[in-house]
């Protein structure tokens, strides 16, 4: 509980300094995140995070100590090296880019690997500690190794600042960028060693084996939140910056607790958060946006169905039997019910035992439906020149989407035609 | 040569045969990355398994872990086409969380669970002949990891010869097999199934992203040798013996992880493909293009 209260408190200047620290890591990792997500590379930070473990080893064996400026060397030397085999071999060769990224991923950790356990078993006493670079320790950020993280933390987030538009032009459109006379090239090598720094230095808080999420996840939760980049990358920071608050806090007050899984598991559910309640985009609005479109397409065929009835049995509205109904057009039991009783009560229907029959205001609304249905299958076969037997299944679906202001376009390009292709009369 | 390292060679030789004949399938079908995914994802499935049964080798370790690796091709299908998310981003998302989720357990249980977030990740394959089958009788029956390896191999290689020309129309011809009325998304499933339960069988010995190696490398070193699925297995199979061979004693020479040598050795093998490959290789292919050039620029000077 005293940790809690210190922690909370930021009472001790070490924490201030650890909290700081990993809230900068994380947050940078986020936003170049941001572009690499954009850029469809999100695995590709998976690799080189998996591939910064041999250079920090190699680093390790030849200094003899834990320098943080000699690691970070180390670290970017074969994560750069890990970037360049990929393109490579996905360029050059008849292997995929999955692949490349699942092999060079696997034998660069590999290689890691095996000098960590030589290390490890050599007996060198400088070398404990060298394995929380698997899983991170936001607590160990201290001293030299702080300040060397965070400064080039803080030089991540200032060059995307200063380059934000030009990245923003290569992450979405590169093509664009070339025409416009952007240096494409220098702009990749940029993002790609931005990706690189933002990887080195975020495994310090969360590990190599995990550093894919905080680049990637905050990425991904924030894309449901906005359109705008700008937004996304500020959302995306403040998701890692959360994270990395709560990770120091794990690392500082239980400290046998792999710090990395459990930002991970913080950005994680933010990201699933968002991924199921975020407006618009998320997958619970989807659902209820899909349900309410199916609705309003069933009511609107329920009209148009029972319009048309009408129109064979020589014009007015009239009571007619459900089953007679469903002979035309086959509804879904239930959800016909509940439409049914909806729209007595907004005055659309009249119902009578087994029988239903449109309003004046409904049949209006049929008539505009079948109208639109037939108005789209007259532009179609007029203006695209498709034969008549093909026109219907897509004004079947353009009929419930079409605005108003479109209609009063189609009525005024087609001149108010009297007929449609099936020469069946269009009501006005 | 002593027997143990006979088990450790032979045990880590068959992991790798049963892992590389299905990781070839997976590199045809652009799902190297699910493969490294599903390998990190049956971590929490493993802990769990482990904690109701408390053993590390019973079925019902198995039998959770595969359903965690086919529940987790299914989140990866649920967030990109219910949420519209990307694929790439869907595997790093859903492996990483997982991954984590595993991590955690093991530490929160960590006086219960026999696994150490060490051992996770690169296995001891060393201590294979440690666990040894006794038969009630007394008779040493020998390694239970090296049996356990034994019938994953031969499942998988059952598998791959009765499923053969499943496999090998869905993976080259999506819309082919269709046509043919085979179930792709039902091979797609399956595949995953074996995939999970090898990965949870050979994640004991050799931690789990090496297992995303054995998947892999010798896998995508054969494919740069043949144009041909079926002897692209056996190269892998011959592979995966010299490797495994060579590894044992890179490890011991150099004092490190086996599991680390090895995936060190087939690194190699594969740039070693990679350069000199007869028809890939960067190198030889530079030949062919300077061949190509010279013929060229010799009917043109003919015709001149």
């Amino acid at each position: 509980m005293q940790a809690l209260e210190n922690f909370i408190r930021l009472s001790d200047p070490n924490i201030i300094s650890v909290v700081l620290g990993s809230i900068l890591i994380t947050a940078s990792s986020a936003v170049v995140g941001c572009f690499s997500f954009l850029k469809k590379k999100a695995l590709v930070g998976d690799a080189v995070a998996h591939s910064v473990l041999p250079g920090i080893c190699l680093a390790f064996i030849i200094a003899g100590n834990k320098d943080p400026l000699i690691i970070i060397l180390g670290a970017f030397t074969t994560g750069w090296l890990s970037l360049v085999l990929i393109d490579l071999i996905a360029e050059k060769t008849k292997i995929k880019e999955d692949s490349a990224i699942a092999i060079i991923l696997s034998v660069f950790f590999g290689i890691g690997i095996l000098l960590l356990t030589a290390i490890q078993h050599s007996g060198n006493a400088a070398q404990s500690g060298l394995e929380s670079f698997l899983f991170g320790k936001a607590a160990a950020l201290v001293g030299r190794d702080l300040i060397m993280f965070s400064i080039v933390a803080g030089i991540v987030l200032l060059t995307v600042v200063l380059f934000f538009k030009e990245l923003k032009i290569i992450a979405f459109d590169e093509a664009f960028a070339k025409s416009i006379g952007l240096p494409v090239r220098f702009l990749n090598l940029l993002l790609t060693s931005l990706t690189v720094m933002a990887v080195v230095t975020g495994i310090q808080a969360v590990g190599v084996v995990l550093m894919a999420a905080i680049l990637i996840t905050p990425a991904a939760a924030a894309r449901f939140w906005t359109d705008d980049l700008f937004k996304m990358t500020l959302i995306a920071a403040f998701i890692g910056a959360l994270a990395g608050y709560a990770g120091a806090f794990v690392s500082y007050t239980a400290s046998n607790m792999p710090t990395g899984p459990w930002i991970v598991m913080i950005v994680s559910v933010m990201a699933l958060l968002s991924f199921f309640i975020a407006p618009k985009r998320g997958i619970i609005s989807r659902f209820v946006d899909q349900a309410k479109m199916k609705e309003t397409i069933l009511g609107e065929n329920l009209l148009k169905e029972l319009y048309r009835i009408a129109e064979k049995q020589g014009g007015a509205a009239q009571y007619i039997d459900i089953d007679v109904l469903n002979d035309h057009r086959q509804f879904p039991v239930r959800a016909l019910r509940n439409k049914i009783s909806k729209f007595q009560s907004s005055g659309l229907l009249l119902s009578d035992s087994n029988s239903i029959k449109l309003t004046d205001d409904g049949y209006e609304k049929g008539k505009r439906i079948v109208k639109l249905h037939r108005l789209w299958e007259m532009y179609l076969s007029s203006y695209l020149k498709i034969a008549p037997d093909h026109v219907h299944e897509d004004a079947e679906t353009i009929e419930h989407i079409i605005t108003p202001q479109i209609e009063a376009k189609l009525e005024s390009l087609l001149d108010y035609p009297d007929m449609d292709p099936h020469n069946k009369k269009i009501p006005y | 040569m002593t027997m143990d390292t006979v088990y450790i060679i032979a045990t880590a030789s068959l992991y790798a045969i049963a892992c590389g004949t299905l990781g070839s399938f997976l590199m045809l079908r652009k799902m190297a990355m699910l493969g490294d995914a599903i390998s990190h994802a049956v971590l929490p499935g493993i802990v769990i398994a482990f904690l109701i049964s408390g053993s590390r080798d019973s079925l019902t370790m198995l039998a959770g872990a595969s359903a965690l690796g086919i529940l987790t091709s299914f989140i990866i299908e649920f967030f990109h086409k219910k949420a519209r998310l990307q694929t790439d981003a869907s595997i790093g998302v859903s492996y990483t969380s997982l991954f984590a989720l595993g991590v955690i357990l093991i530490s929160v249980f960590a006086g219960q669970v026999d696994l150490d977030q060490e051992c996770v990740l690169y296995g001891e394959i060393a201590y294979v002949p440690l666990d040894l089958w006794i038969l009630k009788s007394g008779t040493v029956m020998g390694p239970r990891a090296l049996y356990i390896a034994l019938i994953i191999a031969l499942i998988v290689i059952a598998f791959t010869k009765l499923g053969f020309p499943f496999l090998k129309i869905t993976s080259f011809d999506t819309e082919y097999a269709l046509s043919l009325g085979i179930s792709v998304g039902l091979w797609h499933y399956i595949l995953m199934a074996m995939v999970s339960l090898t990965t949870v069988a050979a994640f004991d010995s050799v931690g789990a992203i090496l297992v995303v190696a054995l998947f892999i490398v010798a896998p995508a070193t054969a494919y740069l040798l043949s144009n041909k699925l079926s002897r692209m297995i056996w190269i892998n199979a011959i592979l995966s013996i010299l490797i495994s061979i060579l590894s044992y004693y890179l490890a011991l020479w150099i004092n490190g992880s086996i599991a680390g040598a090895w995936v060190s050795c087939a690194g190699l093998f594969f740039f070693i493909a990679l350069l000199f490959a007869p028809d890939e290789g960067l190198l030889s292919k530079r030949k062919k293009i300077n061949y190509d050039k010279k013929i060229h620029f010799e009917v043109n000077k003919s015709i001149e």
